[in-house]
């Protein structure tokens, strides 16, 4: 299993591109965290998600 | 007052006025920019909604510099964390740190923001540590590669104005940066006062999102720093300890 923003996802060895692709975001308004480090959109197609992954996808929302 | 920028980590801006952008609808962000001739807004990082296909980005317009605030932050490491996402999202290196251990007053760990700024600074970021006006601290920060100092004036979302404001003024007096009075300013009147006493800038966000008319505030704000920062340069008049000073001519009265 892979985390996904807190979320349980059964998507260990897909690469973080195809797991997005599968999703609604916007690749041009997201970063990706996996196990705390940043992951650079240039390497979306080459990292493969492994079993106990976490990751994080944020993106800008308001505020102060 | 052409040449009387405000410069941050290299970068020159004309307005001293940042704007928040939490707490109202994004469909206002560009009227409260324009109507507060802001050149900087603050952001959040939070995690991304599927669901939502709106961008806050495409509601700010162009040119406006990004100020992604690592509000969420418990400590130094989750905020350099933030920073970094943040700085992967494409929109520049400034960085507001905002590190809280306690979500009744939000007050900001100045320890951890010292350690925050040291690692983002050597990094290449433009560091803004958002922070309780301390002396020591603020001087901890310069050293650490701030490239300004962002006093609280009283607890963040309380509109409650100057509080701080003996310890800001020792900050605007000591520290060689710019000196942004952020968090509290609830009223025009007190970003007017803090600005007469020398702050190079004004952060706000709920006083506009908790006012009748946002962008009419956002107005009263811009005319209210612009006139605190005039004040400030053409040197406010002096204060009689005691009695009083004639404006008229002492001599001429009509009577023998």
């Amino acid at each position: 299993m892979v985390k996904i923003n807190g979320e349980e996802l059964n998507i260990a060895g897909k690469t973080v591109a195809e797991y997005l692709a599968t999703t609604n975001y916007d690749p041009k308004r997201i970063a990706v965290e996996r196990n705390g480090d940043i992951v650079p959109k240039a390497q979306y197609s080459e990292t493969v998600l492994k079993d106990g992954d976490s990751l994080e996808i944020v993106s800008f929302a308001g505020g102060g | 007052m052409n040449n009387d920028k405000l410069i941050i980590g290299g970068h020159e801006f004309n307005s001293r006025f940042i704007l928040g952008s939490g707490k109202y609808s994004m469909k206002l962000i560009e009227a409260a920019v324009k109507d507060a001739g802001a050149e900087i807004i603050t952001l959040a990082v939070r995690r991304a909604n599927t669901k939502e296909q709106e961008s806050i980005l495409d509601f700010i317009p162009e040119g406006i510099t990004l100020l992604p605030n690592t509000s969420g932050a418990r400590n130094a490491e989750e905020a350099v964390r933030i920073a970094r996402l943040a700085r992967e999202l494409g929109c520049g290196n400034f960085v507001k740190i905002e590190i809280m251990r306690d979500s009744k007053y939000l007050l900001p760990d100045n320890q951890e923001t010292v350690k925050a700024t040291d690692i983002l600074a050597n990094e290449g970021f433009v560091v803004m540590p958002y922070m309780y006006p301390d002396l020591n601290v603020a001087r901890d920060l310069v050293n650490a590669g701030a490239a300004s100092v962002m006093p609280l004036a009283s607890p963040i979302g309380s509109n409650k104005g100057l509080a701080t404001k003996e310890f800001i003024q020792i900050l605007i007096d000591e520290i060689d940066l710019p000196i942004i009075v952020d968090a509290g300013i609830g009223r025009p009147s007190q970003a007017c006062e803090a600005m007469e006493m020398g702050a190079a800038a004004i952060m706000a966000n709920t006083a506009l999102a908790t006012a009748g008319d946002l962008p009419m505030m956002a107005a009263a704000f811009k005319n209210a720093i612009e006139a605190g920062r005039k004040a400030y340069l053409a040197g406010l008049g002096r204060v009689l300890t005691r009695g009083a000073s004639a404006s008229d001519p002492l001599t001429g009265f009509l009577r023998d």
